[in-house]
C-alpha cells in the first residue's frame, strides 16, 4: 500500500471531524468530532512510523492517547457542569462567558 | 487484489462511512455507536500495519473506556431523545463547504508528493516488547510526567464535577 492512501484516509477522517465540529450544536457531538480528529492524526503517525521503520512515532501515538483520556475526563466534567447550570448542552447558549 | 488490499479497502470504507454516520445521525447514542465502529476500523488499520500494541490499546482505551464515558454522560443527561435543536441550513452548509475546502486544499497540496510504498514484510517495531523497551529507556521521563498529568486531570474532573454549596440536583 502506498503511504499516500493512508495520508488521504486520515485527511478525509480529519475533514469529517472538522465538518462535524462546525455543523452540530450538541456539545458532546462536537467533543466526539475532536476525538475523531485526534484518531485521524494517530493513524497517520502509525503509517509514517511504518514507513520510516521508527518506533518513536508509535510512542507519540501512545502519549496522544494518554492526553486524550485526560482531556475527555476534564471535558466531560465541564459538560456535566454546564448541563447542571443551564439544563442544556447546546453550545449556542454558551456564546457569552457570563449571563 | 490480495487479501491485504481487500482488508485495507474494507476497513477504509467502514471508517469513512461510520465517521459520516457520527456527524449525520440525529440521535447522540447512535453517534457514539458509530464512533466506536470507527475506532474498531482504525484498530484494524493498526493491525494491518503490524502495530498490535496500539491496536489493543486503541480498543481498550478509546472504544472501551472513553466511549463508555461518553455514553454514560449521554444517558445521564437523558439526551437520547431527538430533541436537539439544529443549526439552520445556511450554517450547516457553510460548515460542510469549509470542511470540504480544507480537504481539497490539503489534497491538492499532497497529491503530487513522492510515493513511498509501505512494504508488507512484517516489521516488529509495533510489538509490545520493542515499544516497551523504547518507552522505558528513551521516553521514560515523558512517561513519568504523564502520570502527573493523569493525576491533575483526575483531581480537576472531581473538583469541576463537585456540587457547589446549596445547589440542588
Amino acid at each position: 500500500m502506498p503511504v499516500q492512501y493512508y495520508l488521504f484516509l486520515s485527511l478525509a477522517l480529519f475533514s469529517i471531524g472538522v465538518m462535524g465540529a462546525m455543523m452540530r450544536r450538541n456539545a458532546i457531538i462536537v467533543f466526539m468530532c475532536i476525538e475523531l480528529m485526534l484518531n485521524a492524526v494517530n493513524l497517520l503517525l502509525v503509517a509514517f512510523s511504518k514507513m520510516y521503520n521508527d518506533s518513536s512515532a508509535q510512542i507519540m501515538v501512545f502519549f496522544n492517547m494518554v492526553v486524550a483520556a485526560a482531556e475527555v475526563a476534564v471535558g466531560l466534567a465541564v459538560i456535566v457542569m454546564m448541563y447542571r447550570k443551564v439544563h442544556s448542552v447546546d453550545i449556542n447558549i454558551l456564546n457569552r462567558l457570563k449571563h | 487484489m490480495s487479501v491485504y488490499e481487500i482488508l485495507f479497502w474494507f476497513l477504509t470504507v467502514m471508517a469513512l462511512s461510520c465517521a459520516l454516520g457520527v456527524i449525520l445521525s440525529r440521535n447522540p447514542v447512535n453517534s457514539v455507536l458509530f464512533l466506536i465502529a470507527t475506532f474498531f476500523a482504525i484498530s484494524g488499520h493498526y493491525i494491518l500495519m503490524n502495530a498490535q500494541f496500539l491496536a489493543i490499546v486503541n480498543i481498550i482505551v478509546y472504544a472501551g473506556a472513553i466511549m463508555v464515558l461518553f455514553l454514560f454522560v449521554i444517558m445521564l443527561m437523558n439526551l437520547n431523545a431527538d430533541t436537539e435543536p439544529q443549526k439552520n441550513r445556511l450554517i450547516q452548509l457553510a460548515g460542510v463547504i469549509s470542511g470540504g475546502a480544507l480537504f481539497l486544499v490539503v489534497l491538492a497540496a499532497l497529491r503530487t508528493s513522492t510515493v513511498n510504498v509501505l512494504e508488507q514484510t512484517s516489521t516488529d517495531i509495533g510489538l509490545i516488547k520493542n515499544l516497551g523497551k523504547t518507552l522505558f529507556t528513551q521516553f521514560v521521563l515523558p512517561f513519568e510526567i504523564s502520570s502527573v498529568l493523569f493525576l491533575s486531570a483526575m483531581i480537576g474532573a472531581v473538583v469541576i464535577g463537585k456540587k457547589e454549596e446549596g445547589q440542588t440536583a
